[in-house]
């Protein structure tokens, strides 16, 4: 039936030996790649453990940064770095939900969604220095917007003061608690809305894919009895997305906490001897208070105190990925 | 959680009446309150509010450029093609603002940082996706994945604290090289680690997207696994793999804080990774610590050194794009 296969074994050579050897020589080179990162890891934590372990006092927690490393703390940096994700959480959870949202049940195909798409993706490779800028010139400064020379001061006659806070504070309806500051200047709240702008596309994709989760044939059901899009979202769709969202959203705080550059360059202080008492207060963090540290030329500062800072902030972390991964295991549905 | 999937009836026609009661005055079609209208648009402006964001990127970043550039001190040619970086000096000129040696140092450093993690990523890569098993692959990727998660501030006092004084005992003491405390290839170290997660998840949802047939298909030929992974997975998966490599560069050029701290701010035209360097993040870091005025020459040139990182970022993040979506060998 077949013409007979006639191998041609000129330049075939089976050399089975020597390929089995070279792919087990390549298992073992993998594994070895593989391991290098967890070892790096361990050696790191290890470091961090020697170096900071003994410095982890109460005084640690208790004081604020001092001349004397044994009476350091970073008091104002803890507070600071979990009043700022509360803002940040609170600001970045209804816009990065509500694109979800829109993005995976309403948008319709077209040119408009997939720019938006594309540009969820760009945003989330910006650099995190960049939103720095960013934060810095739309929050920090508005632009000048409300300095003594600019057009708008001028034209609307602003009482605008000069100065560190300068700029134009008001009060909304003159209710105490709605003092309001423009620019937002070195604040907390430039500073969690700079973070949220960091995180919102990070929010946008994890809350997506929670959102994704839902079989459609959930909604369909809804659809049948008659509901309408926001009532099959509100009330079938979201309550079983929530836990997804929620992990995805503490993962993402919790790359806000460990971020220092953008911070930084928006104006967060490394010297804050004080709690904030409102959110239009200056503040510092736990990174900025740990890079401060680094740079400091004294070695009790340099290798022991900012060990004992980054201890802190990881053990932060640690709770935080915790809390994500319980809501996980826990609450979400296998369909 | 059974009380959310089942679907009361009676619920939904009660709501759809207290709706209809709050709404009916705007005499709509079912299904077409006001209500409805404004919750999609409300949607609609969120999902918009991230393109908002990136033109506020553009705008920020280029008006203060053109402000710069607009100063009779600075001229754009001497700032692409000038080999100084001295803006502190006393006497701004543009010689003085030559950006190349920031451009250098952080090309340097994304160059070393990709030697050490595409290779050793792709290697975790093809690991977990051919070699491992279920089960080792369920502990080992979030444990890769940590490395992610730390802090760059912790990777930064990792080098100065460790990889510095090991690279010095070893280069140092025991070869006679010159190691500077602050040099472009302790952080560049840190960096490598850093990157190593990106590289190698990227790279493995390409491998496991490869269709198992082909798999199959190679082993019946008589191959050998490592043969499999090599000259069947890793070719069919080269654009996701090729992707990560250059996101993984791209956020190496972007990193700041470990790069501050361990590579130092000796603005430099060296090759030599042991000298003290500096690159763009760390240039913008150190003006807007020393707390430079906005207004001032310094303070626009962050953002001049700030658009030039923006566009070299995003032009890799849009090669890489299209690099996973164009070519992209669709199976199935």
């Amino acid at each position: 039936m077949i013409a007979s296969a006639e191998t041609n074994n000129s330049d075939f050579k089976e050399n089975l030996g020597f390929r089995q050897k070279l792919g087990r020589f390549f298992d073992v080179l993998l594994l070895i790649c593989t391991l290098v990162g967890l070892v790096v890891l361990a050696v790191l934590l290890v470091d961090v453990a020697f170096e900071g372990g003994s410095w982890i006092r109460p005084q640690l927690f208790t004081n604020y940064h001092s001349r004397f490393p044994e009476k350091a703390g970073m008091k104002s940096g803890i507070v600071g770095s979990l009043i700022l994700i509360g803002l940040t959480g609170l600001f970045s959870f209804p816009i990065g939900v509500g694109a979800a949202i829109y993005l995976e049940e309403y948008a319709p195909k077209n040119w408009l969604t997939n720019f938006i798409n594309i540009n969820i993706n760009n945003l989330s490779g910006v650099p995190s220095i960049v939103y720095g800028m960013l934060g810095l010139t739309v929050f920090g400064r508005m632009f000048g917007l409300f300095g003594p020379d600019s057009w708008l001061v001028r034209v609307f006659n602003i009482p605008v003061t000069t100065g560190m806070q300068g700029g134009w504070q008001f009060n909304l309806f003159g209710i105490p608690g709605l003092a309001i500051q423009l620019p937002f200047g070195r604040s907390l709240v430039a500073g969690a809305m700079t973070m949220t702008l960091l995180i919102l596309p990070v929010v946008i994709i994890a809350s997506r894919e929670a959102i994704r989760a839902v079989p459609p044939s959930i909604r369909e059901a809804a659809y049948g009895l008659g509901a309408t899009r926001w009532q099959t979202v509100s009330t079938q769709v979201l309550p079983v997305a929530v836990p997804g969202i929620l992990t995805g959203m503490i993962l993402a705080l919790s790359r806000a906490v460990g971020e220092t550059a953008p911070l930084l360059i928006m104006g967060a202080f490394t010297y804050v001897p004080f709690l904030p008492e409102s959110i239009w207060d200056q503040f510092t963090t736990m990174p900025i208070q740990i890079y401060n540290w680094i740079t400091l030329p004294q070695e009790d500062y340099r290798t022991h105190l900012a060990a004992a800072g980054i201890i802190v902030l990881l053990a932060v972390l640690l709770s935080l990925n915790t809390i994500a991964v319980y809501l996980r295991n826990r609450f979400q549905i296998k369909w | 959680m059974q009380e959310v999937k089942r679907v009361s009836v009676r619920e939904i026609i009660a709501e759809r009446k207290s709706n209809k009661k709050l709404f009916g005055l705007f005499k709509l079609g079912r299904g077409k309150s006001v209500w409805e209208k404004a919750i999609a648009v409300g949607l609609f402006a969120c999902s918009v509010f991230s393109v908002l964001v990136t033109l506020g990127i553009v705008i920020t970043l280029f008006s203060e450029t053109i402000d710069f550039f607009s100063r009779p001190e600075v001229n754009l040619w001497d700032f692409l093609t000038g080999t100084n970086w001295r803006p502190l000096s006393s006497n701004p000129s543009p010689e003085n603002f030559g950006v190349r040696p920031l451009i250098r140092g952080t090309l340097m450093i994304a160059f070393i940082s990709g030697a050490i993690a595409l290779p050793i990523g792709l290697g975790s890569a093809i690991y977990l996706s051919e070699y491992a098993s279920e089960k080792v692959r369920k502990v080992l990727k979030p444990a890769l994945e940590v490395l992610a998660g730390i802090p760059t501030v912790v990777y930064g006092y990792f080098a100065i604290s460790f990889i510095t004084p090991l690279l010095q005992r070893i280069l140092e003491d025991g070869l006679g090289i010159d190691v500077s405390f602050f040099n472009a290839l302790s952080a560049s170290v840190v960096v490598g680690v850093m990157i190593i997660p990106m590289v190698a998840s990227i790279s493995e949802d390409a491998m496991r997207a490869v269709p198992r047939s082909l798999r199959e298909g190679a082993y019946a030929l008589g191959a050998t696994k490592f043969e499999v992974a090599t000259k069947v997975v890793v070719p069919a998966a080269l654009s996701g793999i090729i992707a990560a490599f250059i996101l993984a560069i791209s956020r190496a050029i972007g990193e700041t804080m470990a790069v501050t701290i361990a590579a130092g701010a000796t603005p430099r035209m060296t090759l030599n990774p042991l000298e003290s360097m500096q690159t763009m993040t760390s240039f913008i870091v150190q003006v807007s610590f020393g707390d430079a005025p906005s207004g001032s020459i310094n303070g626009q040139a962050i953002y001049a050194v700030g658009a030039t990182l923006f566009m070299i970022t995003f032009l890799m993040n849009i090669i890489s794009d299209i690099v996973l979506h164009r070519f992209r060998e669709v199976y199935e």
